[in-house]
């Protein structure tokens, strides 16, 4: 088998690992609670009826290790059980929900990705002068801004005060994909001023480090352009480092549409979350938060993958 | 060592200090009291409510300086048990080695293979909603960054002479984390404290933005910014204003960092 093969399979294996252990993880954080799981849903006040019929419910009568093999295999089986709350189906609940979150993170990235590469270019390529020096003090600023006040500003003056996008991105079937656009433009910009400044700070560093190379001088000295020495010598170079910046921060948006979906109330994975962890539904806690850390450890696993084929050295084995 | 300070970290440092001492004499600096209704909803600011007042009626500014109390109390709490218990045990990491060492390196893998906001939410829909609460599950939490930071530091140090020298001369292992370890890593953890206490705050201000973290009526940053949220579109900017406070104080927490930072890694003018 060749050799790069081998590691990827590795990595995946690995991936697939860590899901497993996540998942037991996930599970076990629902029964760190000294007392009694019915007892803290239901409060102080409930009957002795009702919090027999919750631990049926959640089968707490079973022990936690059975319990977690059957909520494992249903899982397994596509098959996350039902919310407590409305007694639905929680796979079905979720699969539009994710579709949605999905969309609007597919946008913001597709946004911001190419955003944050192009002026860390620029950055290099004016190293120490007044863009490099702006586009680090604005990456500074914003590293400490959290995600709705930047939401709400621009909801306050241009949602409110200049009535450009609308204030709730609420979008359904019907609408075509430009009005969804329209309706999810304040999101797509307040999650790409969320990752921007990380991720082109990183690749800032990226391309710097490359650029002390030799070849970086031959390049010079044989009067290629600065763009040209960057574009065509430090570039490729920098592609590991690269993605995976980039996918590091494509895992942060993730978590980051988190608070987005509730600044703009958009019908999203992370709304559905949070409006069940407020009312105590631990069934669909678990199954949105193993969604999550599938998805993290899944873009955690591409970086890895595209850093090990990046590598000429073992792409072309001696 | 004051002498030559630059214009951004004295600004920080300002800045921070005066975030401090709202926090501390709260009571005794707010006009109105925390909880109290002293007049309509939403007015805007006036001679008599600076900042105006809240969706209840409540005196806005009142609130912002009790919430800063809240919000700089609970995170440098939980910044000061994830300092605690994740130094301690990175440094135990680095000085036992071997299986222990992979033992809790690998379990600090796994927990962060799960985002932070995603487990925290895992954690807090079964767990009672109180300040010991958010402070342990924040505190565990960022502790695995402060563990590999400190493991990094510690195997670096575990290797020089000295130590070596302690052992040979019969030391125990809490002499060696404690006594030898210990004072050789503390200034790149002490620049790491500055950036931890800022996620912290960003962090408990998206709970309770949330409304996970603190509960009504106490009052904390990202708590006012939820209770505020609705009057933004009536375009009444009054979510804006704490939303504001938590930006500042990350900025100016983050300039003073970022001095501490420059510092202690240069060896020419550092460690004053």
């Amino acid at each position: 088998m060749h050799p790069i093969l081998k590691l990827v399979a590795q990595r995946i294996a690995l991936g697939i690992l860590l899901l497993f252990a996540a998942s037991a993880l996930i599970f076990v954080g629902t029964e760190i609670l000294p007392g009694d799981v019915a007892q803290s849903i239901l409060g102080q006040t409930a009957t002795p009826e009702a919090l027999a019929n919750l631990r049926e419910d959640l089968g707490l009568n079973e022990s936690a290790f059975s319990r977690y093999f059957n909520w494992l295999g249903g899982v397994l089986q596509g098959d996350l059980g039902n919310a407590l709350s409305n007694n639905k189906n929680i796979a079905e609940a979720m699969g539009k929900r994710l579709g949605n979150t999905l969309f609007l993170a597919g946008w913001a990235a597709l946004f911001s990705v190419p955003l944050a590469v192009t002026l860390g270019l620029v950055a290099v390529r004016y190293k120490n002068r007044w863009p490099d020096k702006m586009i680090s003090g604005v990456t500074l600023a914003t590293i400490s801004l959290p995600e709705f006040f930047i939401g709400y500003l621009l909801i306050y003056f241009v949602s409110v005060k200049l009535r450009w996008f609308p204030s709730v991105a609420i979008i359904n079937d019907s609408m075509s994909v430009l009005e969804k656009l329209n309706a999810i433009a304040l999101p797509i910009a307040v999650l790409t001023m969320v990752v921007l400044a990380h991720m082109m700070r990183m690749t800032r560093a990226a391309i710097l480090n490359v650029m002390q190379s030799p070849y970086i001088e031959t390049a010079e000295l044989k009067g290629l352009t600065p763009f040209n020495v960057i574009r065509k010598h430090a570039f490729p170079n920098a592609i590991a480092p690269i993605v995976n910046v980039v996918m590091i921060n494509l895992a942060y948006l993730v978590v980051g549409i988190v608070i987005v979906e509730v600044i703009f109330v958009y019908p999203g994975m992370g709304q559905y979350l949070v409006d069940h962890v407020a009312k105590r539904d631990v069934p669909v806690v678990q199954a949105c938060a193993l969604v999550f850390a599938a998805v993290y450890i899944g873009l955690n696993i591409v970086a890895d993958i595209v850093s090990i084929i990046s590598n000429p050295r073992l792409r072309h084995p001696k | 060592m004051f002498r030559r300070i630059p214009i951004s970290a004295m600004i920080g440092l300002v800045l921070t200090g005066a975030f401090a001492f709202t926090a501390i004499f709260a009571p005794w600096i707010s006009p109105y009291g925390m909880a109290e209704i002293v007049g309509d909803v939403w007015e805007p600011s006036s001679s008599q409510f600076w900042l105006g007042t809240d969706n209840l009626g409540r005196d806005l500014l009142s609130r912002m300086i009790y919430g800063a109390r809240v919000t700089i109390f609970i995170a440098a709490a939980a910044t000061a048990f994830s300092f605690t218990f994740g130094s301690i045990l990175g440094f135990t990491a680095a000085v036992l080695g071997h299986r222990a060492d992979q033992i809790m390196s690998r379990s600090v893998d796994l927990l962060m293979s799960i985002p932070t906001l995603i487990f925290a939410l895992v954690v807090l829909s079964v767990l009672p909603a109180n300040m010991l609460t958010l402070i342990l599950v924040m505190g565990v939490l960022d502790s695995t960054r402060v563990y590999r930071l400190s493991r990094a530091v510690a195997v670096d140090i575990n290797v020089m002479d000295y130590v070596e020298a302690a052992r040979l001369r019969g030391e125990g292992t809490r002499w060696i984390i404690f006594r030898e370890i210990l004072p050789n890593a503390l200034s790149p953890l002490v620049a790491e404290l500055g950036l931890r206490f800022i996620f912290a705050v960003l962090f408990l201000s998206s709970l309770s933005f949330l409304g996970l973290g603190v509960q009504p009526p106490e009052a904390d940053w990202g708590g006012i910014v939820k209770e505020n949220k609705d009057g933004i579109i009536f375009g009444i900017p009054a979510a804006l204003i704490p939303a504001f406070a938590i930006s500042a104080l990350a900025i100016s927490v983050n300039l003073v960092a970022d001095w501490i930072l420059n510092r202690t890694s240069d060896l020419k003018g550092g460690r004053g």
